[in-house]
């Protein structure tokens, strides 16, 4: 199969999936919808976060924090000054921000533009010692942006959050987001950076040795990361029109790191295809919180029960299948068409 | 503020950090001798308070009872979680035990949420312990002596243990060098199942002592002190037990002290204390009494 064979099947297929979208964002009914977008964003997110703990081995756990600043600073951005003027009744925001407000694109790039900074600024120090440390130091700024949120009533609204956002995400802005987010990183990861990421992911001394700037790589994955991760938040915040610092909490990073792992550690493919099926079973799988009868015993609803599977699955899925469902490999045509062949043969 | 008032902010403040001290000391000697950070070390913390908690309230045991047992069944599930998670990943990449961990976290909180349900209980107090003793105008309760003397009473049986037993040989051992250990006939499934337990009990004990201080328990409640820990081990330089010890108290001293003089930066605590550990991993990646990794 020649390039442009391929490439025309992308272009047709990219074209199909847009028709799909409008489609959907016409004549699907408004909880599908809904869906469709927390699936998009679930793509943002775990590609992203994939590119730090998959492709360059540096295991973070503070998405939950990139995602927190990014929604913050674009819904003080995109808001209204008469909403920020409702949502403040406890202490009034503070003077330049009560009265901007700019367009969401612009918003959205704002957010992910001071999540990649928060990026460079937690990851410059740490990377030197990696490892586990990293995880736990991540963890913990996430913890901290958390806590940073709480208090800073004049900017944030302390814990009340802000409430009743513009809902301007939509099909469009989420899957093109996601559509960007994967051909960004897919062209990344298959450039002179990307193979230099993945050699410091295998060994680093060795990466090293053979010139490659670690500080200089690692950093630049945990910025672009963090950039995307705040442009996931901002996505998010405007989809549930309502934030507070609590719901950005470790659960929502266990959330991230349970789709990059299942999927597979390194696999783009595997992180689109379990963040969209997270999406999914996260609202499927509500029924096993509701009460049910089974062979005449009644079972009361206890909620958490989700939760408590998705925990289970990972669990056993870092154990017995370290790889995930994809490992480190990715969809191309020349796969899809040389299982055919030997279905056919 | 008076000398009085002072005192009486240092001895919270030491009984405080003994409690992270001796959580610290779990995660410490756990990547002593596998060299895995135990994500799940403040989720046993937080399993142990329930497990006294129903202890306690479902088998109406009498509460030294319930804290026996508490602690047993947490030393249980320590070394099930070792057994379970950690031990087939032993001699995979690094990077699959610490998914393991989390994993672990995440799903013993989760396990919390269905069981025990996400709503604050509270844990009964023993009412002498909540007796306030004045010495020479220092106000100071039973529980922040009764911390101190039964944590100065474990760290001696932990010193014993480490120093002077065969067990606490092979741990040192396998700290120092995991492969040579083990040619030398260490059984290395039993003494890491032995550091794990041990981590577990210790976990277990302050779990006590903090859900006697603060009685709300809830699923979520060994993050923050797991955290912290963890910190003060790193701070401490991880693997040390005299660092552990260090960095606990440092981190109970801060927390106190803070509140105490600048009650306004109260919430910021934890922000200062993450400030202060990347302050000590870009001067001192070893921390303060961490030996130098050869590299």
């Amino acid at each position: 199969m020649d390039r442009r064979m391929k490439l025309i099947l992308t272009i047709v297929s990219l074209l199909v999936f847009i028709l799909l979208l409008w489609l959907a964002e016409n004549y699907m009914d408004p909880f599908i919808k809904r869906i469709m977008n927390v699936a998009a964003i679930y793509v943002i997110l775990g590609v992203s976060l994939n590119l730090i703990n998959g492709f360059t081995g540096q295991f973070s756990l503070g998405h939950a924090g990139f995602m927190a600043l990014g929604a913050y600073a674009s819904a003080l951005l995109y808001m209204s000054p008469a909403l920020k003027a409702t949502n403040f009744f406890i202490e009034p925001l503070i003077w330049p921000l009560s009265e901007i407000q700019i367009p969401f694109f612009f918003a959205l790039l704002v957010g992910g533009a001071i999540a990649a900074v928060a990026g460079f600024a937690v990851g410059a120090p740490c990377l030197r010692v990696g490892g586990d440390y990293l995880a736990i130091v991540t963890y913990g700024f996430a913890e901290i942006i958390r806590v940073i949120l709480n208090n800073l009533q004049n900017i944030t609204n302390g814990p009340l959050g802000l409430k009743g956002l513009p809902t301007y995400t939509n099909l469009y802005w989420s899957w093109g987001w996601a559509l960007f987010t994967i051909f960004f990183i897919k062209k990344l990861v298959d450039s002179s950076y990307g193979r230099a990421l993945k050699s410091i992911r295998e060994d680093e001394v060795a990466a090293e040795a053979m010139g490659v700037n670690l500080f200089k790589h690692k950093t630049l994955a945990f910025v672009i990361g963090a950039f995307f991760a705040g442009i996931g938040g901002g996505l998010l915040g405007s989809l549930l029109m309502t934030i507070d610092p609590n719901s950005f909490n470790i659960s929502l990073t266990f959330q991230i790191v349970m789709i990059v792992l299942l999927g597979g550690l390194g696999s783009i493919t595997g992180s689109v295809v379990m963040g969209v099926s997270i999406a999914f079973l996260m609202e499927f799988l509500r029924f096993v919180e509701s009460p049910m009868t089974v062979f005449g015993l009644t079972i009361p609803g206890i909620s958490g029960m989700r939760m408590l599977i998705f925990a289970l699955i990972l669990v056993i899925t870092v154990i017995f299948f370290r790889r995930g469902l994809f490992g480190q490999k990715e969809f191309s045509w020349d796969w899809i068409f040389r299982s055919k062949r030997r279905n056919a043969e | 503020m008076s000398p009085d008032v002072f005192l009486q902010h240092l001895v919270n403040g030491i009984s405080l950090g003994f409690i992270f001290g001796l959580i610290a000391i779990g995660y410490t000697l756990v990547y002593g001798v596998v060299k895995l950070v135990n994500f799940a070390h403040g989720d046993v913390f937080m399993m142990a308070t329930f497990f006294v908690f129903y202890g306690f309230t479902l088998f109406m045991m009498p509460w030294w009872l319930a804290v026996i047992f508490g602690v047993a069944v947490t030393i249980l599930l320590g070394v099930g979680i070792e057994r379970v998670a950690y031990r087939p990943l032993r001699d995979a990449p690094r990077i699959s035990s610490l998914c393991a961990a989390i994993g672990m976290s995440f799903l013993i909180q989760n396990i919390a949420v269905v069981v025990f349900g996400g709503r604050q209980k509270s844990f009964y107090v023993p009412p002498s312990l909540t007796t306030t003793f004045v010495i020479g105008g220092v106000r100071i309760q039973a529980i922040t002596i009764a911390t101190i003397v039964v944590s100065v009473i474990v760290l001696l049986l932990l010193t014993f243990l480490i120093k002077r037993t065969k067990m606490g040989l092979a741990m040192r051992a396998l700290s120092v060098d995991f492969d040579t250990a083990k040619l030398m006939g260490i059984n290395v499934n039993r003494t890491i199942a032995f550091t794990f337990a041990i981590g577990s009990a210790l976990a277990a004990l302050s779990a006590i002592l903090w859900a006697l201080r603060y009685p709300q328990i809830w699923p979520f409640m060994g993050v923050f002190p797991g955290w912290r820990a963890f910190t003060a081990a790193i701070i401490g330089g991880i693997g040390s037990i005299v660092g552990a010890l260090f960095g606990g108290f440092m981190l109970g001293m801060v927390t106190i002290l803070l509140v105490a003089f600048f009650p306004e930066a109260a919430g910021y605590r934890d922000a200062i204390i993450f400030v202060l550990l990347v302050v000590i991993l870009l001067v001192k990646p070893t921390g303060l009494f961490g030996e130098k990794k050869s590299r």
